[in-house]
């Protein structure tokens, strides 16, 4: 049906669609590190999450009475995908569950659906998850190559059954097949005195595991390596800009930077930083989640920046050892404030009206 | 292919900000201009131009000249119409004219006689060095020249010396950067003499120092035939070829502006007041015909192109030739299925039907397939925030908040984010993947706007009438009562004359 028939008559292309599609490229050698560091159990939580993501949109639209076309726009399958790579390995299937339901469900069709939400709907997941199951959420399964307890995640059956039944269900004790991640090791090493550099050597931590993804963390999160090549990807395809990844990263260089030489062995040096935990996938993917982040490139800088203090400061000051997630939905919080005030300086005028 | 990473990254190496690369689809570019044959009959509106509608000056079965004027004038933001053959006038009434309402306007129906017989009256002024810049600018008006890129913008009224604003530079705008358009591209390796002719008298007319032609990359040989015309020229001239990385909208008169001189032209002002003047180049070479021939505007060359033309082509077409007609050249008969547009696919018009006459303004006529036409305008989804639109807008607008205000008619907000400021370019729309139709939104928020103006000078002039009749009525009361007191007054004078003489007094 033509609805309106004014012009332009041509159009570049692009759909929804096409777009969330290069995201969920771009995601993919994330994907593939979290399958050779955690075998089957990757595939097992990433399938579960992206199928409960469509499932519960597809529930949600048809319960609402609303056309449940939207489901091909694959907007729900990459919330799923987001999700899963920022769970632990070994997430209790029904918490994964809940989660791609808080994600879809709260996060985003009780706005409204796709275009409405103010936060990001897998990070406001995330949190939820965070929040009320602390003890899960920062359980990390023992990666492959450095699994002792003689835990085979490349085998079917064994992936199988740590997934539906916990350690319990390998007769392991949930200490033995998980340990701690280095922001969370070096946190708690921080918080009993033990200097930095000192929490490094014991934890055995090397910058070019970190980069590559050898180490303890959330599925997709470990290779700040994967992340890169596909947010460049997606700097390349023009789907995301690369304003926020570059404030949000640099920032945080900045501020650690700052830190790390008035203080060393107290302040984390900016590479650990720029390394760990989720910064990559929230600087590259979740930041630039085009619904919940501003508009105008000075608006988006802003919200880079913010982020990235944000982030700095929980990660060094919070309860928390990982900072990047609550960071990006708080800026959340201030988009429509921040693309207010960052309006460009339109042609002809000569000072920006606000 | 570092340009257009620089893009990418929103740093626009060329001037102007935003902009998108479109298919250009220039697939007319290498046909030479035919001539279109003289149809059976012409529909000449009374007005092809910005401003004022013409008034016919002819009356049924006269017998018209080809360059006769027919109608003149109303007003000074008008320019008079010609006949654009000899041929008799057999009626004058409304007739549809190329607007997307599919609105009518009075016309006059010329019989062509096909003698094409020249009226002769305006005098050639081959030695326009030597004329005084005011007559210059008379014939201009008097040969009813608009702006041929589409805007159809009275040309004279531009071609002004302004002590106050003189005009440095004279941009020739060889820019094209409509995809399928190639009418301009056609007049510069064709016609180059010509065009650079006309370049000449208009900067004779405004006294400018300097002549830019410029000329998107995508154009070679065009760029090649203008510095070939430029390089023949005596030396005394100060006029230059540009090569201009091909960008959409570039061919917009700010935009140019901008990515030549890297100045902006202010809010509500003209180009004069950076000291430019812009041209199209076919209204250029009209200009050149108009003073040294002595030829009114009486056709122009017209791109027909789309995927449903068969013969695609450019056309010298007479001005009033039934659109039907020139398609029929091109050997497009079957109208079902397939949707006209008048202009570029970027700005153009959609044409309910053919039968509608090609005017001064009718830059291209394009026939496309349904299923073309479709994919540029599915069903609109949620807008996701990307921000393309914005990074698209060469006026630097936020279309995506602003079209929000627009379509929930919030139209004080509307204004605030630059409503007016839109040029309408159309790559907002372009860009966006959820196929909103930004530039539909920003029209109907304008039209609105528009709308609620002319009610408050409507209530504004009523209150002040309805105040004037209280006014008056108080006052006329106020007179009676005054001289119901005289003539009391003199009526009963014995009563008490010593009080009442005072009392009127005091109240008069």
């Amino acid at each position: 049906m033509l609805i309106h028939l004014s012009s332009p008559h041509i159009h570049g292309g692009d759909s929804i669609r096409s777009q969330m599609m290069s995201v969920i490229l771009a995601l993919l050698p994330a994907g593939m590190v979290s399958v050779y560091m955690f075998g089957w159990l990757a595939v097992f939580q990433i399938t579960l999450c992206m199928t409960a993501c469509l499932l519960t949109e597809w529930l949600t639209l048809k319960w609402m009475g609303r056309s449940t076309t939207p489901i091909g726009d694959l907007s729900a399958a990459l919330t799923g995908l987001l999700l899963a790579l920022t769970l632990p390995a070994m997430t209790p299937w029904w918490m994964t569950l809940l989660g791609a339901i808080f994600a879809i469900g709260l996060g985003k069709q009780v706005y409204g659906g796709l275009g409405y939400n103010p936060f990001n709907p897998a990070l406001s997941a995330r949190i939820i998850l965070l929040v009320s199951f602390p003890m899960q959420m920062t359980s990390w399964v023992i990666p492959m190559h450095l699994s002792t307890a003689g835990i085979d995640l490349y085998a079917f059956s064994q992936a199988w059954s740590l997934f539906t039944g916990g350690a319990a269900a390998l007769a392991q004790s949930i200490d033995a097949v998980t340990m701690a991640s280095p922001l969370g090791y070096v946190k708690t090493a921080w918080t009993q005195g033990i200097s930095v550099n000192d929490a490094f050597q014991a934890y055995h931590y090397s910058y070019l595991d970190a980069f590559i993804g050898r180490e303890a963390g959330s599925l997709g999160e470990t290779s700040a390596l994967a992340l890169l090549i596909g947010g460049i990807y997606l700097l390349a395809r023009n789907t995301i800009s690369w304003h926020i990844p570059v404030s949000f990263i640099v920032t945080i260089a900045l501020l650690a930077t700052v830190a790390n030489s008035i203080n060393p062995q107290h302040y984390t040096p900016p590479m650990f930083h720029l390394l760990a935990g989720g910064l990559m996938l929230c600087a590259f993917f979740m930041a630039t989640d085009p619904v919940s982040s501003p508009v105008t490139p000075v608006g988006q800088l802003v919200f880079g920046i913010g982020c990235g203090i944000l982030t700095w400061c929980i990660r060094t000051w919070g309860g928390y050892p990982e900072g990047a997630m609550f960071a990006v939905v708080l800026m959340n919080c201030a988009v429509p404030l921040i693309d207010h005030y960052c309006r460009p300086k339109v042609y002809g005028h000569a000072e920006r009206k606000s | 292919m570092i340009k257009q990473f620089l893009n990418k990254l929103g740093i626009s190496p060329s001037g102007f900000a935003g902009g998108i690369h479109p298919d250009m689809r220039k697939w007319t570019e290498q046909s030479p201009i035919q001539t279109c044959p003289l149809p059976s009959l012409l529909v000449i509106p009374m007005k092809q131009h910005i401003g004022h509608i013409c008034s016919p000056l002819v009356g049924i079965g006269e017998r018209v000249l080809r360059g006769q004027k027919i109608a003149k004038a109303e007003g000074y933001l008008s320019v008079p119409v010609h006949a654009p053959t000899s041929g008799t006038v057999i009626k004058i009434e409304e007739h549809a004219i190329p607007h997307p309402s599919g609105m009518g306007l009075q016309s006059i129906f010329i019989e062509p006689d096909g003698l094409d017989e020249r009226d002769t009256s305006l005098a050639p002024m081959p030695d326009w060095q030597a004329q005084d810049v005011g007559a210059l600018r008379e014939r201009v008006r008097m040969c009813g020249i608009a702006g041929l890129g589409g805007a159809t913008f009275p040309t004279f009224i531009k071609l002004v010396h302004d002590q106050k604003n003189p005009i440095e530079t004279v941009i020739l705008n060889g820019i094209e950067c409509e995809p399928f358009l190639t009418n301009d591209h056609r007049l510069m390796v064709e016609h180059q003499d010509e065009v650079l002719h006309g370049m000449r008298i208009i900067m004779h007319m405004v006294h400018a120092q300097h002549g830019i032609i410029a000329i998107e990359d995508n154009k070679p040989d065009a760029i090649a035939a203008m510095q070939h015309a430029v390089n023949a020229l005596d030396g005394t001239h100060n006029i230059r070829v540009l090569a201009m990385p091909t960008r959409y909208p570039q061919g917009s008169e700010k935009q140019l502006i901008e990515a030549i001189t890297g100045k902006q032209v202010p809010a509500g002002k003209l180009p004069m007041h950076v000291g430019v003047l812009c041209q199209n180049i076919a209204t250029t070479r009209a200009i050149y015909e108009a003073v040294t021939l002595g030829y009114p505007l009486t056709e122009r060359v017209v791109t027909i192109s789309g995927d449903a033309v068969p013969e695609r082509g450019n056309m010298r077409v007479r001005l009033g030739t039934s659109m039907r007609f020139v398609y029929e050249q091109c050997g497009l008969t079957d109208f079902s299925g397939i949707q006209l547009l008048h202009g570029g696919p970027m700005m153009g018009e959609r044409l309910r039907h053919p039968d509608i006459p090609v005017v001064k303004s009718s830059t291209g006529l394009l026939a496309l397939q349904q299923e073309l036409f479709k994919e540029a305008h599915p069903v609109e989804e949620p807008c996701i925030r990307c921000g393309h639109c914005s990074q698209a807008c060469p006026i630097q607008l936020t279309p995506n908040l602003l079209a929000d205000y627009s379509r929930n008619e919030q139209l004080e907000k509307a204004q605030d984010y630059h409503l007016f400021d839109c040029i309408e370019c159309g790559a907002c729309s372009y860009v966006c993947p959820s196929h909103i139709p930004l530039v539909h939104y920003f029209r109907f928020a304008k039209g609105q706007v528009a709308q609620v103006r002319r009610e408050q000078q409507f209530a504004e002039a009523s209150r002040q009438r309805s105040a004037l009749r209280e006014a008056r009525i108080a006052r006329e009361k106020e007179e009676k009562a005054a001289k119901r007191r005289k003539v009391r007054a003199k009526q009963t004078p014995v009563a008490s004359a010593d009080d009442a003489t005072p009392q009127t007094s005091v109240k008069d």
